[in-house]
């Protein structure tokens, strides 16, 4: 487990030269960089290789793509580590709570272990309920949830876990337009509270407009 | 190590067949230098083809077979197609479970006491309609055509083929398609045969050779219900493996190899069937015709589904009667006491016959499982591929007839002395239990959305954890079951048992199938009914633990 320290550095989330290839042919490329609390938006159609972009950050390229450049967050190459120790929070279009875990259970899980004590960690697990207007919610099965009260476990679990980073797939589109814009701020309230370099993978105008960040557009692959 | 799993998962598969079929093919060309067999010669198969009767074993090895497994083909096949989507098709999916669970012996031994002529069905319609004071002088059970034998086969087979045909349809998109059909004017069934079983069948055809194999080879049902002058094939090889007069393991081994070609030929003939039906299915599809007397086709593969489902409930009540039934005279349709002199009396043989059952059944359970979530969780982590082709594989064991490959097995086992051995007929087990075991898990593993496993790595979890903390977990309820169905198959191997534990590691199913020519229904039901609580209660573990662990998890709990 590296030095807590570590986690706490701010970081810019640097995008150095990246370009994936699916089965050998370009299909993506990227040369950014997103200062702590901003956002970067990459918009496309589906199938432009956005996701395998935010794959190929978090860990997860599959072995049909292959991978040049590198990933960084403050001085660390992230892309040379292991998926475990990379230390970014990914959020998908749906919240993916594990259904065997209660909701404390799921934040729980994500709590660094050097948060020692059980009472202690319960305790900053309520809290972070608290923070999204959730308080008392821990022992509830994630399946009794609202689409939005799942949206905000889904967020805090991330935030828990104290990443470097965020990576968001889409993580709107799939709430209706009320609770999308909510959720919305909320996310990158939170982001920017925190200090966390955000990359933001959508296709929706009204997402990247809220985001306020840089917007890279990308075109279908060939 | 888990890279290692599948290769160890192929080896434990692929090495006892292929080492047991080397064993058989070499006495059967005279080659066994124990028995002063040490000059290759076709003397065994001269021998083999002098025996009277051959031929008629031979035949109704293969018409009962065929039969048998056309018959459970068509009534769950029909079934799907009538009732897909239906109440019925819902409740006939959680009677599931427990009909699998069922041991063929078990199942057999229900069914000879329920349509015997003394039978509980003769019994219940005596003497008011019959007329019967005494049980009528019919051969109904053994009878010499094997059609009690091919209908106890058929009643089995059919809840394994419904769980195959359950596990593909998914992948048909049935509902759309059969929707897509009907809004075109075709009648639901007729649609069904149409859209839908052209894409189903392709995917169940292996576990249907299986069936086919298995029912052309079988040994206890046969012994339980199946003819015996003369016997079907694999019977009497067994009796002269087992024949004090070891000059006739020549000709059992030769007899072997023959039951090897016979099930092969039955392949054949299925595969030719396949093709004039494949034929005549194209031009029908095409032909634009909406409907063929789909109320009536409906309602008949219903009432046999009906029908298979009852026979072996009502059979297996009556086998459980019988083990606490005092005074029971033909014609009356309930026995006058009932009494646990049979049970109290048995007991120290029953418990030793259970105890021997758990101890084999449990590890080789464990074991399967434990093998299957390596090769899966290898498959997750990326490090291993469960591919197409290892998984046809897995049928191997089970398209292989089991006295051809379990003869040579006992010899090579003898030779390096670890024959008799409760070791060893577990391991034999083994080969049985881990198909099961995958095709059990195997797609249930797969549906788990990988993202999960990917948040939790994103929020720092190590492999390991991963596994043991969200991926294990989640698939408690598939993991459990497949426990209790490696359990399950493990209780109900007879064959392999008798044969590598050389009659001398006896578990229910052994000492149950030894009774079967003894002729006390009492006993027999005894052994019967351990037979089929022990996978019952595996199960009702199975699904104890995951509902205790799902207790409060609305998403986890079944879904019906």
């Amino acid at each position: 487990m590296p030095d807590r320290h570590a986690f706490d550095a701010k970081g810019t989330l640097r995008f150095d030269r990246v370009e994936i290839l699916r089965h050998g042919a370009p299909l993506i490329a990227l040369d950014e960089k997103v200062e702590p609390g901003g956002v970067l938006t990459v918009m496309g159609p589906s199938g432009s290789g956005k996701s395998t972009l935010l794959n190929y950050a978090a860990g997860f390229l599959g072995s049909d793509f292959t991978a040049r450049g590198s990933v960084h967050i403050g001085e660390t190459e992230i892309t040379r580590l292991p998926a475990y120790e990379r230390h970014v929070g990914l959020l998908f279009q749906d919240p993916l709570l594990f259904p065997h875990l209660s909701v404390a259970g799921n934040l729980l899980f994500a709590l660094p272990s050097w948060l020692k004590g059980l009472m202690h960690r319960r305790e900053r697990v309520e809290k972070a309920l608290e923070e999204v207007g959730m308080s008392g919610f821990g022992p509830r099965d994630p399946a009794t949830l609202s689409g939005g009260q799942k949206a905000r476990v889904a967020l805090m679990r991330v935030l828990l876990a104290e990443p470097r980073a965020l990576l968001l797939d889409e993580p709107f589109s799939k709430l209706d337009r009320d609770l999308r814009s909510q959720i919305r701020e909320l996310v990158f309230a939170k982001a920017k509270a925190r200090g966390l370099p955000v990359l933001l993978v959508t296709h929706d105008h009204a997402d990247a407009e809220a985001a306020g960040g840089m917007v890279v557009e990308v075109r279908q692959a060939e | 190590m888990l890279k290692l799993a599948p290769s160890l998962t192929l080896l434990l598969l692929i090495g006892p067949v292929a080492a047991g079929l080397a064993g058989t093919i070499l006495p059967a060309f005279g080659y066994f230098p124990a028995l002063g067999g040490d000059r290759l010669s076709l003397s065994a198969f001269a021998s083999l083809l002098a025996t009277p009767g051959l031929w008629t074993s031979a035949r109704l090895s293969l018409t009962v077979g065929l039969g048998a497994t056309a018959g459970a083909l068509a009534i769950t096949v029909f079934f799907a197609a009538a009732a897909e989507g239906t109440p019925f098709f819902r409740r006939m999916r959680r009677l599931l479970s427990p009909l699998l669970s069922i041991p063929h012996a078990a199942a057999a031994f229900g069914l000879a006491f329920l349509v015997a002529p003394s039978g509980w069905i003769f019994r219940a319609v005596s003497p008011w309609a019959t007329g019967f004071g005494q049980p009528p002088d019919l051969l109904i059970v053994h009878d010499p055509s094997g059609l009690a034998m091919m209908f106890g086969l058929m009643a089995k087979e059919v809840p394994f083929l419904f769980l195959m045909i359950l596990a593909a349809l998914p992948q048909t998109e049935s509902t759309r398609s059969r929707r897509l059909a009907v809004s075109f004017g075709y009648r639901p069934v007729t649609a069904w045969l149409k859209v839908v079983l052209p894409r189903l069948y392709p995917q169940i055809r292996l576990p249907v050779f299986a069936v086919l194999t298995y029912a052309t080879s079988v040994v206890d049902v046969a012994l339980i219900l199946g003819p015996t002058t003369p016997a079907p094939l694999a019977v009497r090889l067994t009796h002269w493996m087992n024949d004090p007069d070891l000059s006739l393991r020549f000709v059992a081994s030769a007899g072997a190899i023959f039951q090897l070609g016979l099930s092969a030929a039955a392949i054949l003939c299925w595969l030719a069937l396949e093709r004039v039906i494949i034929i005549a299915g194209r031009t029908w599809t095409v032909s634009g015709r909406r409907t063929h007397a789909d109320q009536f086709a409906a309602m008949v593969a219903k009432s046999a589904m009906t029908i298979a489902a009852l026979a072996l409930a009502l059979g297996l009540v009556v086998v459980a009667l019988w083990s606490v039934a005092g005074s029971w005279r033909f014609p009356d349709a309930l026995p006058a006491s009932l009494t646990l002199k049979t049970w109290l009396r048995h007991l120290p043989d029953a418990a030793t016959a259970v105890g021997t059952t758990v101890f084999i059944g449990l590890p080789v359970a464990l074991v399967a499982t434990g093998l299957a979530l390596a090769c899966l969780e290898g498959e997750s982590r990326k490090v291993t591929v469960v591919s197409p082709r290892m998984l046809a594989l897995l049928y191997l064991p089970l398209l292989v007839p089991q006295v051809a490959f379990l003869f040579g097995l006992q010899v090579l086992l003898l030779w390096v002395g670890l024959e008799d051995t409760p070791g060893a007929v577990a391991a034999a087990h083994l080969t049985f239990v881990i198909p099961y075991v995958f095709l059990a898990l195997t797609e249930a593993w797969r549906s788990v959305d990988p993202r999960y496993g990917d948040v939790a790595t994103a929020l720092g979890a190590r492999p390991d954890r991963v596994f043991w903390r969200v991926r294990l977990p989640m698939a408690l309820r598939p993991v459990m079951t497949a426990l209790a169905l490696g359990f399950a198959v493990s209780v109900a191997q007879y064959l392999p048992t008798f044969l590598v534990g050389g009659g001398r590691v006896e578990t229910v199913t052994t000492e149950a199938v030894a009774l079967a020519s003894g002729g006390d229904r009492r006993l027999v039901g005894v052994f019967a009914v351990l037979q089929m609580t022990l996978p019952f209660f595996g199960f009702l573990i199975a699904g104890a633990v995951t509902s205790l662990a799902f207790r409060s998890r609305r998403d986890l709990k079944i879904s019906h």
